[in-house]
């Protein structure tokens, strides 16, 4: 018996990635454009989904739920009358932490894609695993808000690194909070500078309209790039 | 905890080389710009290996850590916290050297004596 030394130079997730690859090709060619939803649990995705998705100007929107368990958030969004499905990740020690490409690839037979402009996946809450994994997406969202404190970017970089765009939510509370909002913003330049941000409250209705248009123009930026 | 799934891609990656022999070490680079712990990301590849060619194999972890590069003067460095501002001109327009890595380098298999050795 003696040992050899096997060359392998292999990102360990390319199986992941390769499988979001046809996630995408599948999307494009139904011409959907997706946009990957992430933040911490509580931070506010799904109300800021409910804010804006019955009225994106005429592009038809679907949301893909991810969640450890339950249908509660899917529950909310299927009230606006819009394809909701819902994708379950609790199996194995406690249930995933994050979607993966393999989950959501399971979930297209149950998508009308061909009746979609845009599809919205709303990615298990949590700052470390999501990013870590690709889905199929064209461009990734992310929603911090100012109770999760102001050094948040410096804590989970990798997550607001890998984001086009951050909404910083529940900004109605900021005079109740100790939250430095230009700190937190000076993080967020340091850890991606330059990336788009906006200011909303999904509570009062503050810059959620601007949070609408930027999220119904994905499709037709997603076209102009194809 | 997505280090469960990431041990369960690196001993599926492991076990693509391994021809169905036995694996005795897999070798990792990681980056320090990869969210990844090395404690859990150990123990779930022990629990992930059982059964498998990769049973009771060492995970070998090379830690690398991040450089970046000012796309505008020149500047080279090794951050010490998450800024991906140049230091010395402030410019955004920077980029990653090293840093990003979650690559299964090499692995060990144990061969029989006189076993073709066509598959090396």
């Amino acid at each position: 018996m003696h040992r050899i030394k096997v060359r392998v130079v292999e990102e360990a997730l390319d199986a992941n990635n390769t499988i979001a690859r046809a996630n995408r090709d599948d999307f494009d060619r139904q011409d959907v454009a997706v946009v990957n939803l992430m933040s911490a649990p509580g931070a506010g995705k799904t109300t800021l989904l409910e804010r804006v998705l019955a009225e994106l100007d005429g592009v038809r929107a679907g949301v893909l739920e991810g969640d450890v368990q339950g249908s509660f958030d899917a529950d909310r969004l299927a009230a606006l009358h819009i394809p909701v499905v819902q994708l379950n990740t609790g199996h194995g020690f406690g249930g995933e932490c994050h979607l993966d490409a393999n989950m959501v690839r399971s979930a297209l037979p149950s998508l009308p894609l061909a009746d979609l402009d845009l599809l919205v996946i709303e990615n298990v809450g949590n700052l470390v695993c999501p990013a870590e994994f690709a889905v199929g997406e064209d461009v990734r969202v992310m929603v911090c808000s100012v109770t999760e404190g102001e050094d948040k970017p410096l804590k989970y970089p990798l997550m607001f690194r890998r984001c086009e765009l951050v909404l910083v939510n529940k900004i109605d509370l900021l005079p109740h909070l100790d939250f430095d909002l230009d700190r937190f913003l000076y993080f967020l330049d340091q850890v991606h500078p330059g990336v788009e941000r906006m200011l909303v409250s999904a509570r009062t209705g503050e810059g959620v309209a601007a949070w609408r248009d930027w999220l119904a123009s994905v499709p037709g930026r997603e076209r102009a790039v194809a | 905890m997505h280090e469960l799934s990431i041990a369960s891609a690196i001993v599926d990656t492991a076990r693509r080389h391994a021809g169905g022999r036995p694996v005795s070490v897999v070798s990792v680079r990681l980056g320090g710009l990869r969210q990844v712990v090395p404690e859990p990301l150990r123990f779930y590849f022990d629990v992930v290996a059982r059964d498998t060619e990769c049973d009771a194999a060492r995970l070998r972890l090379t830690e690398i850590a991040a450089r970046l590069r000012c796309e505008g003067c020149g500047e080279e460095w090794e951050p010490s916290w998450p800024s991906f501002r140049c230091p010395s001109c402030a410019s955004a327009d920077v980029r990653v050297l090293a840093g990003e890595e979650l690559e299964v380098e090499y692995i060990e298999v144990r061969e029989e004596e006189g076993a073709c050795i066509a598959s090396r």
